[in-house]
């Protein structure tokens, strides 16, 4: 472990690489200030910059911009009572009271320190956990794997739907069907192709995250008529007061992080849980721990209240690359998208990852300490300045949005159809967004559908076609358990609510 | 009877997946293949039968709170702008170059979004546009096809 962590560092620690982190973590802070712009908008925009790179750098790089989105989520959430994303609404509780009552420096210096440590907590779980996981996951064969991924896409429908699952197995299942599209990897057979020989290679990773997310969030800004920049210009104009916090406010602050990294730790690497449960699941628990006296605070700017969900979900976020780089297989829309940029480079993540290629292992889990430092200093003392710079009206925002998208499918493949393709696949996001048919199922799906067909195909090879092999293994039997759990809760919830 | 939007997607996606369905039974894979349990065709079909079912049963269920979405208030005018610049931009970017379609579709896109500060339209759409195109040319090696810079002997 001690030779890995010396390649992560040396790779992490260089000029190109920090470099990297450094603006991951600011491009990443703006768009997750921007309400309705996420993090797998931010991390779509950046991939056809990252195929510029060594496939480590380009892990780092979507790295600093996932953590630093997530942080940045938070700094709306606390000044205007506007989540830059769904893994804020919980700091949003008792962070915007505290900003109400003359406290918001305060209130931003409690989430960038709770962020700081939860995100380095968890980063030391991930050093420890990911290489014991992956000696385990050395043991999975093809049907625990086709299980799993079976499990992920339950798990990340059930919990991305909010209370809509069969909406979200229906963009899971197109997901997989988009997959399909192609030649067939072991026949070469053309599949769905139409005769089209644009089609034949497969329709390609970017083009449907870049459609699905980016542009596709630019539409329906558009469409709805909001204006994301509206919360920077809000802050730039806020007194933030002082950010220095008090005795009994470190000591709260102190008591909230350890238990709080641990159960946004341990959400993060469950398959589809993410930050959001964490950081609700951490305020819920620590409503729980406090005192009655604290515990009337709630709501009302607690420090706890506070802390909790800031830690929690930055604890979550270096979890979710738990499964990422154990399994190879994502636990989170946002992990997906990594994946399928992995895979974009000829990298497989998975068990032997750790092994293959130690610099992209070490030097991820590294970067996170290094990200996490370069946070709370753009956090901190920057926050106004870069409100300042976010307050780019909409008329050109969204079109730069646009143009990064189309750009960027059109430079990685200087074919045109790609282009109609993905305003095609935006134009039908778009409207499926409207009624609430949620996308991280669909590019999960779309990601994994490859690496699902190849496990199954050999899984049922080798059991000579007989379906046996999902309770064979009492490995795969219990994975799949899981899996009809999740399904069976889930049916049962929609059914008794109707 | 009123049916919800949503239901008429789940419906949409039903015939879809039996499209694909009987598109998946069409697919031609070969002779010695046809009775092996795994071929080509065999994901295809399950994927077919999954939507299907969950669209089946969308469709089927009752809603426990119907889906409502006030259309006077979406702007699809100016969604509709927008996506027409976009099929421009892509009809043009090959025959036109990437330097002049890119920043007409910048331009137009600002202009159609209610931008009239021309000075700084104008700025953020042909200047940056030559600056994206050094950094791509100069800095990632990356060669744009461009007639018209080509013509004018900017580009090699």
């Amino acid at each position: 472990m001690i030779e890995g962590i010396l390649i992560g560092l040396n790779t992490a620690l260089s000029l190109k690489n920090i470099l990297m982190v450094v603006m991951g973590c600011f491009f990443g802070t703006i768009i997750g200030m921007l309400p309705g712009l996420g993090p797998m908008t931010a991390i779509a925009l950046m991939i056809p910059i990252t195929y510029g790179f060594d496939p480590a750098t380009g892990l780092i790089l979507m790295a600093g911009v996932y953590y630093g989105a997530v942080f940045g989520g938070s700094t709306s959430s606390i000044l205007i009572n506007a989540p830059g994303i769904p893994g804020t609404v919980a700091t949003s509780f008792d962070g915007y009271p505290m900003a109400q009552q003359g406290k918001a420096g305060k209130a931003l210096a409690i989430a960038a320190y709770s962020s700081f440590a939860g995100g380095t907590i968890a980063a030391i779980f991930l050093l420890f956990a990911a290489p014991s996981l992956s000696k385990i996951s050395l043991s999975f064969r093809s049907p625990d794997y086709f299980a799993l991924m079976i499990l992920g896409l339950t798990a990340v429908a059930a919990f991305s739907s909010k209370g809509q699952f069969l909406k979200a197995m229906m963009m899971a299942v197109l997901g997989l069907m988009l997959a399909c599209v192609g030649q067939d990897t072991l026949s070469d057979i053309p599949r769905f192709t139409f005769n089209n020989m644009n089609l034949s290679d497969g329709i390609s990773f970017v083009l449907v995250v870049m459609a699905t997310f980016a542009m596709s969030e630019a539409l329906t800004i558009i469409l709805r008529g909001t204006d994301p920049s509206s919360a920077a210009k809000a802050i730039s104009l806020k007194e933030l007061g002082s950010i220095k916090l008090d005795k009994d406010e470190t000591k709260k602050t102190l008591k909230t992080i350890p238990r709080s990294s641990v159960i946004g730790f341990i959400v993060g690497v469950l398959p589809g849980a993410g930050s959001t449960i964490a950081s609700f699941l951490a305020y819920g628990m620590e409503r729980n721990f406090v005192n009655k006296e604290e515990k009337e605070k709630f709501g009302k700017g607690s420090v706890h209240g506070l802390a909790a969900p800031e830690t929690a979900n930055n604890a979550a976020c270096s979890g979710s690359f738990v499964p990422l780089l154990t399994l190879g297989i994502p636990g989170s829309g946002t992990t997906a998208v990594m994946l399928g940029a992995l895979l974009g480079f000829g990298i497989q993540p998975g068990p032997r990852l750790y092994m293959t290629n130690p610099e992209i292992f070490w030097s991820v889990i590294m970067s996170m300490y290094i990200g996490m430092v370069i946070l709370l200093i753009l956090n901190l003392p920057l926050i106004p300045y870069i409100a300042r710079i976010l307050a780019v009206p909409r008329t050109f925002l969204i079109p730069m949005i646009l143009f990064f998208s189309v750009t960027g499918i059109y430079l990685m493949s200087f074919n045109t159809f790609d282009i109609f393709l993905m305003i095609g696949i935006a134009v039908v996001a778009t409207g499926l967004r409207l009624y609430k048919f949620p996308m991280p199922p669909l590019i999960l799906a779309f990601v994994l559908g490859g690496l699902m067909e190849e496990n199954l195909r050999r899984s049922l090879l080798i059991s000579d076609g007989s379906f046996n092999f999902l309770w064979d293994r009492p490995l795969t039997a219990i994975i799949l358990a899981f899996t009809i759990l999740i399904f069976s809760w889930q049916s049962y919830i929609s059914l008794k609510s109707k | 009877m009123k049916i919800s939007s949503v239901k008429i997607i789940s419906l949409l996606f039903f015939v879809l997946s039996a499209f694909y369905l009987y598109t998946a039974n069409q697919i031609q894979v070969f002779a010695f293949d046809v009775n092996s349990p795994f071929n080509a065709k065999t994901f295809p079909i399950y994927l077919g039968y999954a939507g299907m079912f969950f669209a089946g049963l969308q469709i089927l269920l009752p809603e426990k709170s119907v889906e409502k979405v006030n259309h006077n208030v979406l702007d699809y005018k100016k969604v509709i702008y927008l996506v027409i610049i976009m099929i421009f931009y892509g009809l043009t970017i090959l025959k036109v170059g990437f330097f002049l379609s890119t920043s007409i579709f910048l331009l137009l896109s600002y202009y159609f979004l209610g931008e009239r500060r021309w000075k700084l339209m104008l700025i953020f759409s042909f200047p940056f546009v030559a600056v994206f195109m050094f950094l791509l040319h100069g800095a990632l090696n990356i060669y744009l096809r461009d007639p018209l810079l080509k013509y004018l002997g900017i580009i090699g």
